[in-house]
Formats: C-alpha cells, structure tokens, sequence
C-alpha cells in the first residue's frame, strides 16, 4: 500500500502501458473484451487521478507526490516526476478524455487491438509530459506521443490520412528538433536537465559564462526561440498551424478528440512549464509578437472556420480559434509578469486549455456521430437532423455553445478572464480578439444551422438513428463538466489559480 | 575462473572446423552446432557483462599466454566498458543470424562453417589486447566475407559488391598495418602489448604522422566517406545474415579498432586530426541520409542509412570528450542490433517476395506482422526517437558535438570548428531519416498489397525470435539507459585519462 | 671464428649431402634391378622416406653447434643457416616426390627422382658454401638436374620448349655470375667470401668497379629467384615443365637462392650495403609490381603462379633489403611459409590438371562441389600467398615490411601493400571460380593417390601451423638469420 501511495503518478503514467502490453496477449477476436479491459484500465487510471486531486494540496508551494530515480546518470538526468496545480489540471483532462475517446472508439471494428494498444501507450506519452520535471524526461514523452498518433491517423484514418499523418509527424519532428538542440545546450552549460534545478539556475547564469564563444544572453536568446518555435507548432500558433486542420480531420474520432483535447494542450502547457519560468527576460521582450499572434489565430481561425463545408474541419479550426485565447493569455501573462493581470490572463488560459479540451474533445466526437451514420462530413448534405435526432440535436446544440463561450458554460469563463486580463496589457490584440470571438459565434451558429436546421435532406431520412446509450456516456461527462465549470468555475479555478499565484516567473 | 573471453573466441572456431568435416548432407547436424555455439556464445558474452565490475572499472577477464615472446607477442584478451557492450552485441547478431538462416538450402556446411569464422573474428578482436593479436583476428575475416558474399549473396551484383568489399576492407587493414608496425618500433619496447604501448609516449610529430594510417585505415572497415561506397554495395550483396554481421558488427569493429589502436595509442595525434574526423563524419551522417532517401531498393536504403549512422560514432570519436565517447559507445551497441534488425526484415520480405523494389511492395504488414512491427521499432531507433536506444546515444553525442574544440592546423589557418555548426548540421541527418525511414516503412508494409504477393507466407518461428529478442533490446535500452550507459562511461574515463594526460 | 674441426666431426657435418647421396646411388640401383616390373611406387616411397630419414639423422647428428664452424678448408659453413635451409631443401624434395607420385609419366622413372635428389644436393651445398667455386659447383650442381627435369617429359612439347629455354637462361646467367666471380678473385686474390669482403675493403677499388661485379654476381642469384629483370624464363619454364617440377623450381630451387643471396651479401659486400640495398629494394619493387601486374591477366592457373612467385620473390626480396637481421629472419620465415604453400598450390594443380586435363582457371570450376577439400586446400594456399590470417603467409609479409619500416624504407613498405592488395584480388578471382561457377562435371570425384594425399596434408598442416604457432619457427628463422650475418 506505502508503495502505491508513494508511487502514485507512476502509477497513473505507466499503468495504461501495462494494460497495452497485457492487451496484446489478449485474444484480438474477442473485440468486446478488448474494448472492455482498454475502457476498465483507462477509468482506473482516472479513479486514481481523482484519488490524487482528493489528496492535492492546492496552498502548498512547489511541486507535490514528487518522485525521482536515478535514470540516465551519464547525462544527469532522472526520472523527476512531480505535478503543481497547472499540470494537475492537465492530467485530469487527459484521464478524464481517454477513457470517453475509447468509449466513442467502439465503433471502430477493424484491428480493434492495435488500435487500442497505440491508444493506451498515447495516453502515457501525454501524460508523461505533464508530469515531467526533467527536461529530458520531458524530451522522451514529448516524442513517445506522436508515434502512436502517427499510426492512428495513418491507418484508422479518412481518405487522406497518409498526406496528413506524414505531414503532422514531420512538422512536429521538426519542431522538436529544435527542442532537443535547445535541451543539449542547457544541458551542456548547465551540467544538468533536473527541472527545479534549473528553475533556480537557468534565469540566473552569470554573464561571464559563455558556450561556443557566445555571449550568455545570445545562448539564451537562441535556446528561447527553439524552445518557442516547438511549442508554437504544437499550440498551434499562426503560422506554424498548417499541419493542424488535416491532422484533425483525417483522424478517427477518438484520434481527434485527444488530438485537439490533449495534444494541443501540451504546446501551451510547455510555453507555462519552461518557456516563462526559464526564459522571463526574453518572454517579457517578445511578448507583444505571441499576443499579436495569438489574436491572428483567433481572428483567421474563425474566419477559416466560417468559410469551411467540412463540419471536421470547421471544428479543427475552431481549435485554432480557441487556443488564439491560451496564447493571448500567455503572452499577457509574460508581459505583465508579477501583476495581478497576468494572473488573470493565465488563469484564464490554464482554464481555457481545460475547457477547450472538453468542448473540442465533445464537438469532434459529435461529428463523428453524425459521420458514422451518413458517411459524409459536407455540411451541404446535412440538413434538418433536429427533427430526426432531437436529443443529438440538443446535445450539439449545448456542446456548440459550450465551444462558443456562452455565458453559465465553462467556456465564457476562460475566455472572460484572459480577455480581462489582457485587456489593460494589449489592448489592441484583445479588441480585436473580440473581432474574433464575434465569428466564433458566426460559424458555429452558421453549423449548427447547416446541420440541425432546415429541410431534412431525403436520402438520410431512415438512415439516422438517434443518438444511442454508449453515446451519450461519452458526450455527457463533458457537457456537465462545461456546466459545473460554468456556474461553479472556483471548482477548478481555486486549484489553478493557487498554482499561479504561486507560479514564480 | 573459468576463460570466458577465450571460451566466446574459440567456441566458433571449434564449432566451424567441425561443420566442415562433417558430412554435406548432414544437415541437421550442421544447423544445431552452428546454434549451439551461438546459443553457448550468447550465454557466454551475457554472463560476461553481467558480472563486469563497473566499481572496479579497467580491463577485466584478463588472459596471457606467450604466443611468439622473441617479438613481444603474446595471446592477450580483456574487456573493459567499451568493449564489453560490443562483445555482447555480438553474441546477440550472431544468434539471430544464425536462427535468421536456419532455412538455407544451398551448401549449408560452407555456409554455417564460415559464419563461425566471422564470429570467431569478431569476438577476437573485441577482446584483444594485443596489437598482433587484433590485426590477425581482424583479418581473419576476409575469406569468410568474401566467400559468403560471392557464394550465397545477390547473384545480380555480388561478385562486385563481394570483391570491392574484400578489397576495400584489406586496403584499409594493411595500411592500419603499417601504421601498426611504425608503432611497434616507435615505442622502443618492442611489445606488440596495447597495455605497454599505452605508456609508450610517442613524440607528436611522430603521433600525427602515423595517426591518419591506424586510424583511417579501420576506419574505412566503419564506414567513414568518402572510403564508404563498399558498404552499400557489399551489404546489398551478401546474404541476410552477413548483412546483418557485416553492417551491425563489423562496421564496429573497424570504428572499434580505430578507437583502440589510434586514439588510445595516440592522443596527440588524435587531437591533432580531429578537425578531419569530425569533418568526415558529418560527411557521413547528411550524406549518407540523402542518399539513402534516394534509393529504390529497398536493402540499398538501410546500407546507406549504416553509413549514415557510423558517422554519429566516428563523430563521438572525433568529440575526444566523455559525452561524445559515451555515445559513441552506446550507439555502437544500438545500430548493430538496429541494422541487425533491418537485414534481417529485409532479408525476410526478399526470401518471399523476390524482389526489393520499394515501388512494387507494399502491405505486408498484412503477411508478416511481426517483421513490420521489427521493422519499425528499429525505424524508431534509427530516427532517434526517445524511448528507443538509438536516442540514449544519440543524445550524448550531440552533447559532446557542442562541447568538441577541434583545432584546425596551421597550414588551415589554425583556428577551432565550431561544435555547435556541427552539432545543428548533424542533426539535419535526423530529420532525413525520419522521413525516409517513414516513407519506406508506408511504402513497404502499408498501403494496398499487390496481387502477386497475396500468397506470401508468414515468417518463421526463429525468425520471429530473432526480431523479438533484438526489438526487446532495443526498447529495453530505451527505456533503462541505465543499463549500459554507467558501463560504457567507465571505459570512457579511462580513454579520457589517456587523452588528458597527453 | 674458424674452430679447426677433425675429419669425423667434418664428415658428420654433411651427413645431409652424403644421405643424399647414399641415397641417390640406391635408388639408381633400384632402378635397374626393378626394370622389369609392372608397378614401381615404391620408388617414389623409398626416395620420401629415405629422404625424411635423412632429415631426422641429420637434426639429431649433424646440427650446428652454438657458434659456427668452417669446414672443408673453408669450402662450407655449419652454422644454423646452412643447416636449416638445408632441413627446407630437403623437406621440399620430400613433398615434392609425394607430389609427383600423383603424376603417370614421371613416378615410375628412377632418374627423376635421382635427378632431384642431385638438385637437392646441390641445394644444401649451395646454402652452406663460403667459397666462390664451391658456390659455383654447388650452383651448377643444382641447376643442370632441374634442366633436365623441366624436360622430363619429353613427349610433351611444351616441356622439352621450357627445358630448353631454362638451360639458355639459366646458363648464361651462370656464365655472367662465373664472370663476376672472376673479378672478384682478381680483385682481391681469394674465393673466401669473408676474405673477400676484407679484401675489398682494405684495397682502394673503384667503386664503379665493384659495381659493376656486384652487378654480375647479382644477375646469376636474381636470375635463381627468378626477379625482375631476370624473370622471364619463369612463366614459361613453370608452365611447361611437369607440373611437381615447376613446385620444386618455385620453392626450393628459389630458397637456395635466397640462401646464396643473402650470405654473399651480407658477407662479402658488408661495406657497400647503402648500394646495393637500394639496388635490391628496386628488383623488389619491380618483382612485385611486374609480377602482380601480369597475373592479373593471366588464365592458364600454372601462369598465374608462376607470375605470383615472381612477385613473391619481390616481397622476400624487401626482407633482403633490409639489411638487417630482422630483415634476414623475415625473409627466412617467409622463404619456410612459401614452400609449403608454393608446393600445396602446384600438388593441387598436379591432380586438378590430369583429373581434368587441364590448367586453364575455368577447369577449376565447380571444385568446391566437386570436392570441397580440395577446395578448401587450395583457398589455404592462395590466401597464404595473399598474405591473410590464419595462413602463413601473413607473418611472412609482416615481418618483411615490418623489416623495411623499421628501417626507414617506408616506401617500400607501401609498395609492397599495394601488391598485396593487387594480388589479393587475383588469388580471390581464382576462388570466386572454385566456389562459385558451376560445371557439368560435378558430381565426378576427384581421386589422388595416397601419396599425394599425405603431402598435401602435410602442407597445409604446415600452412596453417605457421600461420598460428609462430614462435619456434621465428626462433629458427632468427638463428638462421644471425648466421647468416655473424662472422
């Protein structure tokens, strides 16, 4: 028992691995069964999960159920496990959408076992990441995520998942390229990747120390916009976002629902973790560009987002649309450092990440709804669904505002407080954020009119069966999360928000 | 205590003489001598790094016999941290090259007889400790490969591929000879012993005269450009199993020699020419990454991509520093099982389909599950994804890529290379792989499977084995780096106390 | 330096040459008793065993005390060099008649063996002689056996053609040599190498002078050894003489040239070593590039090792130029290896080319299926000649550029790698065919008599003990070479 509870984020790390490897002797016919244990695993892991934010000591400073190991001494670098208030946030999410992603996975009937063993082993590269507190550690489960997806785009796909995996994994790669010669500095100057080291190390290097014949500041300089460029493709940040509407649209569902709901997540939450602790000077200088950035994805996200006909595709630019607000967030947050503005705009885009995660992870699961009985993403061909589907239409409906920002759901929330706080920091991109925020509402409502409202398009008519029990086991944790976050946001916020303030940057 | 260095040596050899009296027809026979000695060999060389004292650190597992005193040679075996990784990486390739070729029909005595001598070589060399001993043992290697290539390999090239490969490989043993001999009498002892020449202390004109020989000359047995072009030919010709000997072990007993009898025996003049090697060897990774990205065939794109690879060890070499050692040690022991495992598939999807030509083949993940998923776990090293071996050595090199200060000589201008430039342009090598790597695993084992290949077989129990054994590794040392990278740093100090003190 | 010996002691010390002899006398009478009979094998037993007899008595008897003697008013030397060179001649001569039991036309002829026997006999005298006429007569005594041997089958055209050829060659080359002899006589008024070498010292010759004899006297020894320039008569005298014959020309009859080569030098030039060690290394370097060269183009295999032992020479030759003692046991060693080697390649050659009819390399394919030990045997003795581990011909090579390293010659050092690696791509061609190109003949074995078998056997024993267990034959190399050397 000491063991487990001393051991606990390992657990939760490497426990759906384990379920992975114990899935491979399973038997690949019995698909039930395989479905199954893959569910049972991940609603385990998340029960643990739970068990942790029971334990969680939100007034405590620094970094709590911290483990670490001798692992790759050669390099001095550990196995330094550790989670604050943010990363916290993040792995619920991820334990929280990996057993709903599997349950909308049922649907999936050819080489059910691969699939579920790729699914599980994602699960660990994501949640290694936010458990990290070595930046090698961080390094390999950065990596260890994308082969999984790779293959879950590639060979659960739509039509053209050969282009949009091999295009996702490689932009990815080559962002992290940039990564890995950033950490092989650091480390080189430093002598060591153990992250709350650094933290005091790293911001403070004598001017005198120089690597390569390079002056400090130009090291660091370099190491800053590696480090930036990786995590903007991943956010993603305009214009590192191309690899993104393909990705998301061909994935299967669920591949989309932890694309957009996870994986996104893990650029923004690398811009919190390093980026601003390790680099304030220059995240305070560049601030002004990721805001104007930031605002650019809001605006050209929604604008794109308006002119699509793929409904997939409209909900992954949708994503960019919204993580536009993490990043605002963020670059007010690195601007302000300190006040209480920052504060705000950074608990509104840690609670954004959160919330974005669920409203996207809900409305790609809903287009895979409608996907699996029409076999058609084009808006043009829907039509009138309501009248067939009623309950699925008031779900899409909920979940659509959620994703919108509507007041008394989770997603006005966030997005109220990065705007607040962002708006004596930027002005100018917050206003025209708004721009944006007016579009969202226009090409959501624009879909859901496509989709739910008008004539019923004939050739559907007994095609559409309602949505089933399963579905909505998926679809329903997330729309009373967005509406527990919605009226009672101190639920989240309280832990979040102690982190921040706690957050030394 | 039992000799276990001379035990892994001679097993093969016995185990070769004996196949070759007994009867052709024999077959069975032939097969399980062959195996047992692999098997013994694999026991024996796990034991071995089992029990190595990495505390204790240095040459460990000595053995001495006189062998012709009035010259100062003498029979003398020891492993220590660098060498003893290898000794078990050759244990592993030589197993699964023998399960790997359990099927051969043609000549099989030949066959089986003359891979115990490549085994028997490259275990020699491993473990020598003396400069007579390593040469003999690292040309002993010749009749076999040229004979297995020429005989069981790719009628369509290799009488070419076996003899450029021979040649190449001799060119560079005999020069590496030479530089051996001026070694012998430079040091005025007249011991062929490395041990006793490590002390000798040759004067630096001397050490950077005779360094490009040694060195040069074994390395062009690891591939170094532009002395490179008989790998991808003569691994493309040469059966499965010597492909994977040749490319996952031999290639690192030319890089290993070069180490042993031109860096340690020589610092100065090491440092001297390491703006050349590092030079090289990025050379080799970006060089050799393009022009696998290039091929057709699909055999040609893992031997170029060995070129490419051995670069990342001749680069460690060139860092003279201890990241850089340690990776090169570590990646030395990766790609030989990583490239052990990409013949091995090849030779698989070849043996059924008769064909490489990546535009003809596809979707045989369908057929050979378990090749593709071997396929592509080693695809994963060779790109240096985390979590994999090929990135626990990777890393370390790149680390001391930033850390090298090659001094370029005088008549260059005699300023320093950046590590830095080095380290960014390597890394391009990465990102090829990645692709090539990507695009021909798609190609080869997705997509849509051809009509003529749709009654393909599965392959065979040892053959599923074998990948299972070199994959288990692979992510094995991914995963717990820790355990061979406090081996192989052992060996490194020991190197760095010979380069510091010079 | 010179210890007065007693007849006994004296006759003793060439118990080998009266053995041979002895026995050459016995197999003549042999001979003519058993005229008569249908199958006479047991002349080619009788001349083996007799000869390893005298091989055993003469190591038990007639060996070299620890510091050398003259004998025979200074006609001969018993010193470790003689002796072993000796044990080599009559080693070779031993395989040699194995060997040619395998042959129809030549092993139920009595004189080919007392011919050998001769040859041999001039060959220990040759290797022990440390007087000018003595060298000559011992040099004329080997030589005009092995004309008529390499004509022995008369029958054949190609045999009484290299014959001839050799007796021209070889003749006037002597004639030259005998002229060198003269001025060296006349210079300094003795035959006594060591006089000589006295004499040339203390008398103010010209140096262009003893140039020009040492120019001489070193025609007839390169022609002995068949080394560029005097090489040509090999290719074509190896490929028509009977096929054992053209074994014992390339092995011993070069070995005692060696011997000749490297006592006269050492001994009697002492002083003008910085000339002709460079007059030396160019023969070397010629040899080896000459020999090389045109064996890459050959097809007929007899040709092939004919040119190969031209270049062979070249590499023994480096060993020579060295000039030091080194040098000397490397050459010595070297000169051990070749002969088993040399004589396994012409054996296997012998039954391949009446097996099949032929010496053509294109005969030879398919051996390996055919009967892979004799495969195997010849992979031996080619790597050996190229020079490759575990074969002996590896510590040959080792330790002659190792000579000529040591002392500064690194030129040709590489000269010599660089042929190495030329001929070791013509002697992999030769075992690309054996191993890899088919014929319709394969399923015929190969059948060899027992004699034959046995030196063969013997041979690679040879080949592969002195490519491993190095010591006890360096060691005699190196006493050998230290004779040579100490006066």
């Amino acid at each position: 028992m000491d063991f487990i509870t001393t051991h606990l984020l390992s657990l939760i790390l490497f426990l759906p691995t384990l379920a992975a490897l114990i899935l491979l002797f399973l038997p690949g016919k019995r698909v039930k069964l395989l479905r199954g244990f893959a569910l049972g695993a991940s609603l385990i892991t998340f029960l643990l999960t739970l068990a942790i934010w029971a334990q969680f000591q939100s007034g405590t400073p620094g970094f709590q159920f911290v483990e670490q190991a001798p692992w790759y001494t050669a390099l001095s670098s550990s196995y330094h496990l550790g989670i604050d208030g943010i990363s916290l946030t993040m792995i619920l999410l991820t334990t929280l959408l990996t057993p709903l992603a599997l349950l909308a996975s049922f649907s999936v009937t050819e080489r059910v076992k691969p699939y579920l063993f790729l699914f599980l082993l994602l699960e660990t590269g994501l949640l290694g990441v936010f458990m990290a507190l070595d930046l090698l550690v961080f390094f390999v489960f950065w990596e260890v995520g994308l082969i999984p997806m790779y293959f879950l785009i590639a060979q659960w796909g739509s039509a053209n998942r050969n282009y949009a995996s091999l295009k996702f994994i490689l932009f990815t790669m080559a962002g992290s390229l940039g990564l890995l010669l950033a950490i092989q500095m650091i480390g080189v100057v430093t002598g060591t990747y153990d992250l709350v080291q650094l933290f005091k190390i790293w911001p403070n290097l004598e001017a005198a120390k120089s690597l390569f014949g390079l002056p400090v500041e130009s090291v660091k300089a370099i190491a800053f916009w590696a480090f930036v460029i990786a995590f903007a493709i991943k956010v993603p940040v305009w214009p590192f976002h191309t690899w993104l509407p393909d990705a998301h649209t061909e994935a299967p569902t669920a591949g989309s629902m932890i694309l957009a709901g996870v994986m996104l997540k893990l650029g923004a939450y690398g811009f919190l973790r390093l980026v601003l602790p390790l680099f304030p000077a220059q995240s305070h200088a560049y601030a002004g560009w990721l805001a104007a950035l930031g605002a650019l994805a809001i605006i050209m996200g929604a604008l794109s987002a308006f002119g699509q006909t793929d409904f997939k595709r409209l909900v992954a630019y949708s994503s960019i649309n919204h993580m536009g607000f993490v990043v605002l967030g963020i670059a007010a947050a690195a601007w302000a450092a300190g006040t209480q503005d920052a504060t705000l705009a950074l608990n509104g885009a840690v609670l954004q990440m959160f919330n974005h995660g669920l409203s996207a992870a809900g409305m790609f699961f809903l287009v895979g709804v409608i996907y699996d009985r029409t076999h058609t993403r084009n808006l043009n061909d829907f039509g009138g669904f309501y009248a067939v589907m009623p309950i699925y239409g008031s779900v899409l409906i909920f979940t659509a505002m959620g994703s919108l920002g509507l007041p008394g759901l989770g997603g006005f929330v966030s997005e109220f407080l990065v705007v607040r706080g962002a708006w004596p920091v930027f002005t100018a991109a917050t206003a025209l954020s708004m721009i944006g925020l007016f579009f969202t509402g226009a090409y959501m409502l624009k879909a859901l009119k496509q989709v739910l409202h008008g004539p019923v398009n004939e050739k559907w008519r007994h095609h559409l069966s309602e949505i089933n029990v399963r579905e909505l086991f998926v679809i329903s944790p997330l729309m009373v999360l967005m509406l527990v976050i919605g009226f009672w946001p101190a639920s989240l916020l309280e832990v979040i928000n102690r982190a921040i303030t706690m957050f030394k940057f | 205590m039992l000799p276990f260095l001379s035990l892994i040596i001679f097993i093969p050899m016995a185990a070769g003489i004996i196949i070759l009296l007994l009867p052709a027809e024999r077959r069975e026979w032939i097969r399980r001598t062959a195996l047992a000695a692999v098997v013994l060999d694999l026991l024996l060389s796990a034991w071995v790094y089992a029990t190595y004292n990495i505390a204790a650190g240095g040459y460990q597992f000595l053995e001495q016999l006189p062998w012709v005193p009035a010259l100062g040679i003498s029979y003398h075996v020891g492993v220590d941290g660098i060498s003893t990784p290898l000794v078990l990486m050759a244990g592993v390739v030589v197993f699964c090259g023998v399960l790997i070729s359990w099927n051969v029909q043609e000549r099989p005595r030949e066959f089986f007889a003359f891979l115990m001598f490549l085994a028997s070589s490259v275990f020699g060399v491993f473990s020598s400790l003396d400069l007579f001993m390593l040469f003999f043992f690292f040309e002993l290697a010749v009749f076999p490969k040229y004979l297995m290539i020429v005989m069981y390999g790719w009628p369509k090239t290799r009488e070419y591929g076996g003899m450029k490969l021979t040649l190449y490989l001799f060119i560079g043993s005999v020069v590496a000879l030479i530089g051996a001999l001026a070694i012998y009498f430079g040091s005025g002892k007249y011991t062929f012993d490395l041990l006793e020449l490590a002390k000798a202390g040759f004067n630096v004109e001397f050490q950077k005269l005779w360094f490009p020989f040694v060195f040069l000359g074994f390395a062009i047995l690891g591939g170094i450009f532009p002395f490179h072009s008989w790998a991808p030919d003569g691994h493309v010709a040469a059966p499965t199993a010597i492909s994977m000997l040749l490319a996952g072990v031999e290639m690192k007993v030319g890089a290993f020699a070069a180490l042993r009898v031109g860096i340690e025996l020589l610092p100065e003049g090491a440092r001297s020419w390491a703006w050349l090697i590092l030079i090289l060897a990025t050379i080799n990774i970006v060089y050799g990454a393009f022009i696998a990205m290039i091929q057709s065939d699909f055999k040609y794109v893992i031997g170029f991509s060995s070129v490419s690879h051995m670069g990342l060890v001749l680069l460690g070499f060139a860092t003279l520093n201890e990241k850089g050692l340690l990776g090169s040690g570590m990646q030395m022991f990766s790609h030989g099982v990583m490239t052990a495992c990409f013949f091995a598939v090849v030779g698989m999807v070849y043996d059924r389909a008769h064909t490489r030509e990546i535009t003809k083949l596809g979707c045989f993940f369908k057929k050979m599950p378990w090749a593709a998923v071997g396929f592509i776990v080693a695809g994963l090293v060779s790109m240096g994804m985390p979590g994999f071996s090929g990135f626990n050595a990777e890393f370390p090199i790149f680390m001391g890529a930033w850390q090298a200060t090659p001094k370029l000589p005088d008549l260059l201008g005699g300023g320093q290379i950046s590590g830095a430039v080095v380290a960014i342009i390597a890394i391009m090598g990465v990102v090829i792989t990645a692709a090539y790597i990507l695009l021909v695993a798609r190609r080869v084992f997705f997509g849509d499977l051809p009509q003529e290949y749709s009654e393909v077989s599965d392959v065979t129990v040892f053959d599923k084995l074998a990948i299972g054994l070199l994959s288990a590794i692979m992510i094995g040392l991914g995963w717990l780096p820790g355990m061979m990278a406090p081996m192989v740093q052992s060996g490194v100090k020991s190197i760095l106390a010979i380069l510091g003190g010079a | 330096m010179t210890t007065t010996v007693e007849i006994g002691p004296m006759l003793l010390a060439i118990l080998p040459e009266i053995g041979l002899v002895l026995l050459a006398a016995l197999i003549l009478v042999l001979d003519l008793v058993t005229r008569a009979r249908t199958n006479r094998n047991f002349l080619g037993w009788i001349t083996a065993t007799g000869l390893v007899v005298i091989g055993v008595l003469s190591a038990v008897f007639a060996q070299p005390g620890a510091t050398p003697a003259v004998i025979w008013g200074g006609m001969l030397r018993l010193d470790n060099a003689g002796f072993l060179f000796s044990m080599l001649f009559i080693s070779g001569a031993a395989l040699t008649v194995l060997f040619a039991m395998e042959s129809e036309s030549i092993r139920e002829r009595g004189e080919f063996y007392i011919l050998l026997l001769v040859s041999t006999l001039g060959m220990c005298l040759m290797a022990s002689a440390t007087d000018l006429v003595m060298l000559y007569l011992a040099i004329e005594t080997t030589s005009i056996p092995l004309y008529a041997l390499a004509v022995f089958v008369t029958v054949d055209q190609k045999s009484v053609e290299s014959g001839i050829k050799y007796l021209l060659f070889g003749a006037m080359s002597s004639a030259v040599m005998l002229f060198g002899f003269s001025f060296l006589y006349g210079f300094t008024g003795t035959t006594n190498i060591s006089n000589i070498a006295q004499g040339l010292s203390s008398a103010s010759i010209p140096l262009v002078a003893v140039l020009a004899v040492l120019a001489l006297v070193l025609v007839g020894f390169a022609f002995k050894i068949s080394a560029v320039p005097f090489h040509f008569w090999a290719p074509d005298v190896y490929e028509g003489s009977p096929t054992p014959v053209a074994g014992f020309l390339s092995t011993a009859s070069k070995a005692a040239g060696f011997a000749v080569l490297l006592r006269v030098m050492f001994v009697a030039f002492p002083g003008y070593s910085s000339i002709w060690t460079i007059i030396v290394a160019i023969m070397a370097t010629a040899s080896m590039f000459v020999g090389n060269l045109l064996a890459l183009t050959q097809k007929n295999l007899k040709r092939l090792l004919a040119y190969s032992s031209i270049a062979q020479a070249g590499y023994i030759l480096i060993g020579v130029a060295a000039d030091t003692q080194f040098g000397a046991s490397g050459a010595v060693y070297y000169l051990m290896a070749y002969l088993v080697t040399n004589l396994a390649a012409f054996g296997i050659v012998t039954v391949v080319g009446r097996v099949i009819g032929s010496d053509e390399i294109s005969a030879y394919a398919g051996l390996n299926r055919r009967s892979p030990g004799l495969a195997l045997a010849l992979l031996a003795a080619l790597l050996s000649l190229g020079g490759i581990q575990p074969f002996a011909g590896f510590f040959g090579k080792l330790l002659v550029f190792g000579a000529a390293i040591q002392q500064g010659m690194l030129w040709l050092a590489l000269v010599g790698i660089l042929n190495s690696i030329i001929g070791l791509y013509y002697y992999l061609t030769v075992l690309k065919v054996v191993y890899t190109y088919r014929s319709e003949e394969e399923a015929r074995p190969m059948l060899s008599v027992p004699g034959w078998k046995v030196a063969l056997v013997l041979c690679l024993v040879g080949i592969v003990t002195l490519g491993v267990v190095m010591a006890p034959f360096y060691n005699l190399s190196t006493a050998a070479a230290t004779a040579f050397g100490v006066y």
